[in-house]
């Protein structure tokens, strides 16, 4: 078996590679115009920061806001704009391309033993759809914003408001394309260019899951595009097909919108799924536990998760028998989550587990992903939805999957990548305490949330009964500890890049191939074309690798 | 890595896309045509046949799914069922949204 202790053995002497990906061509232009993955990975990294603190300032003014039962902050009104803009730029601007277009961008090529993304120009197109999208989303938001929510409800978008609604629909229409383009990519890369050896079951489970997400990706955003467009038809030529007095019906951009919605839940949480794996393997030192059905579990995800849609529609006027329906198949859902999840834990059991800070969000990950997870199963059974739906209990539910979960697999596989992206380490004791830290804040922001919910305190209102102001007081305290837990990163691994530790090429011994290479990479990622002879996660293997390098050197 | 045949290019003749084409404007002349029938609410499933007739027609020759690799076939399939899906279960809630109601 392997060391029970993690090595960092070329670490004392390792030095920056004199060529890699970021020093092989300068100037903007080489970047604006790169077909290089790792490059189009660090444009999406930066813009999808930005992004995110952009989101992140809207939601510390809805917690402000809430501070005292009355609308004091702001107006009604601009709460209403303030909320629905915190959802659309932190799902589509933040949330959906998170891991897949920075970290999956980087890492698939790389875990495969390619050279790029099959379709590099693609990829680059990919990102400026984004930013394009991106542009309009904050155009609109500067003036005046839409109050409709992140779920664009008809009638209300279409009859009753007055805002940016038709403009906003064009960005996140635009970004769909954004993302259907990411997996595209990934679905051609996959099958078409592993290197020798690497079959379907060699794969890292991370490609695993981002071919699932791929999946969803494809089948799923034209759906949402087509929602957008008829919503933009509506509001400018009327055609009625939401509209009752002329035949329509609004529930139907209801089943098309949560059609591509649901599932974009988990075009959210597979690809951070996949970096929890990797990093679960690397820390314990195992293979992980029933590494197929994690394999297949994320496929189970993606093909179950077309047929859910309807549990967000249960008080909405469809019909009871569909409710009965939907309901059942959610339940279904949660069963590969949870494969995922004891999968995990058996990992650990009998590991040599060392907590590092990938870890420690990894860690945060499964519990806060599994509160989650199975508050959602009280909301999909349609009894407890009757009551919960619409109430503070959703907010905490999808915050505990969105931000418990997929922030923190984010941050987790950004800290796990960044010696291989960028060839510095972060620095470990301040990143260990940013990790804590978020996790405490985290739960004391949304935590209150789940009682405030049974108490029947509803979502999107800015004002509330005085008796709820305790919990409260509790969550927007949560999130000012929770930003400070946000903020740390950024500033250390801003830090890191000019003072941080060199890494060497494996500092955390671990054996994807793209851990084999130098740190940061070439531009071409390997030398020679890796023939891959062992299974994922061999720990053994790389025992034996490391005295070839012994005895050879 | 693999290099199957499916990179070769199956070569079509003029003449199957010829027929190909003017068995697609026969099919809108039956559209139309049938559209002057009075078949009531099947009006919308004659004219809906007839049109996934047509694109099937596009899909296999001038798409050459017919002609394309297996992988192709599943990609062009997933698309359909994921269709397919949303059709059926959207139907499942307006067929059965009255009832017990009435």
């Amino acid at each position: 078996m392997s060391d029970t202790i993690v090595v960092l053995p070329d670490q004392a002497t390792a030095r920056l590679p004199k060529t890699n990906y970021l020093n092989k061509e300068n100037g903007l232009l080489s970047w604006l115009l790169t077909g290089d993955h790792k490059r189009i990975a660090i444009l999406y990294l930066i813009s999808i920061t930005f992004f995110f603190f952009i989101g992140g300032a809207l939601a510390s003014l809805i917690r402000l806001e809430l501070l005292t039962p009355q609308s004091d902050l702001m107006a009604t009104d601009t709460y209403n704009k303030v909320f629905s803009m915190h959802g659309i730029i932190m799902i589509f601007f933040f949330l959906v391309p998170s891991v897949p277009a920075t970290i999956g961008n980087f890492f698939i090529p790389m875990m495969l033993g390619a050279k790029d993304l099959a379709l590099p120009k693609i990829n680059l197109l990919s990102w400026y759809l984004y930013m394009a999208a991106g542009t309009l989303a904050i155009y609109s938001m500067i003036v005046g914003g839409v109050d409709t929510g992140w779920t664009f409800t008809t009638p209300l978008s279409t009859h009753y408001v007055n805002t940016h609604v038709i403009t906003t629909g064009l960005a996140v229409f635009i970004a769909g394309f954004s993302s259907i383009f990411t997996g595209l990519n990934f679905i051609v890369t996959i099958h078409k260019m592993r290197a020798p050896g690497m079959t379907w079951f060699r794969m890292p489970l991370f490609v695993w899951s981002h071919y699932a997400a791929s999946i969803l990706m494809v089948l799923g955003t034209p759906v949402l595009a087509i929602a957008l467009v008829l919503i933009v038809l509506e509001r400018t030529i009327g055609i009625g097909v939401f509209d009752p007095t002329k035949g329509g019906d609004p529930l139907l951009f209801q089943h098309l919108f949560w059609f591509y919605s649901h599932p974009a839940v988990y075009i959210m949480i597979l690809p951070g799924m996949g970096v929890i794996s990797e990093v679960i393997s690397t820390f314990s030192r195992k293979r992980v536990f029933g590494y197929t059905a994690v394999a297949f579990s994320s496929v189970a995800i993606a093909v179950f998760g077309f047929f859910v849609w309807a549990h967000h529609m249960f008080i909405m006027g469809i019909s009871n028998y569909a409710v009965l329906v939907f309901s059942l198949l959610t339940m279904l859902v949660a069963v590969p989550s949870a494969i995922k999840i004891f999968n995990w834990a058996f990992t650990l059991y009998k590991g040599s587990v060392t907590f590092e800070t990938p870890m420690l969000y990894a860690f945060g990950f499964m519990g806060l992903f599994t509160i989650g997870g199975l508050t959602g199963v009280f909301l999909g059974t349609a009894g407890t939805d009757i009551h919960l739906t619409e109430t503070y209990f959703i907010v905490a539910h999808f915050h505990f999957v969105m931000v418990g979960g997929m922030l923190m697999a984010f941050l987790s596989g950004i800290h796990f990548y960044w010696p291989k992206m960028t060839g510095r380490m972060y620095p470990e004791k301040i990143s260990q305490l940013a990790a804590v830290v978020t996790f405490i804040g985290f739960n004391f922001t949304f935590f209150p949330q789940f009682i405030l919910g049974t108490l029947g305190m509803p979502r999107r209102y800015a004002s509330y009964p005085p008796e709820f102001q305790v919990l409260n007081v509790f969550s927007t305290a949560g999130a000012s500890i929770l930003g400070v837990g946000y903020l740390l990163p950024v500033l250390y691994l801003t830090w890191s890049l000019k003072y941080g530790a060199i890494a060497g090429n494996n500092p955390w011994q671990a054996t994807g191939l793209e851990w084999q290479t130098q740190s940061p990479p070439l531009t071409e990622n390997f030398t020679e074309i890796p023939i891959v002879d062992h299974e994922a996660y061999d720990y053994e293997w790389l025992e034996r690798q490391k005295e070839k390098e012994v005895a050879s050197a | 890595m693999s290099n199957h045949a499916e990179t070769e290019h199956h070569i079509v003749s003029p003449k199957l896309y010829v027929v190909i084409f003017l068995s697609l404007l026969c099919l809108t002349g039956l559209t139309v045509a049938a559209s002057y029938v009075e078949m009531y609410s099947f009006n919308v499933v004659v004219a809906l046949g007839i049109a996934i007739v047509k694109a099937m027609l596009v899909v296999l020759f001038f798409m050459h799914v017919k002609y394309s690799s297996k992988l192709t076939k599943l990609t062009v399939f997933s698309g359909l069922f994921t269709f397919m899906v949303l059709i059926f279960m959207t139907l499942a809630d307006y067929i059965s949204r009255a009832w017990g109601r009435w």
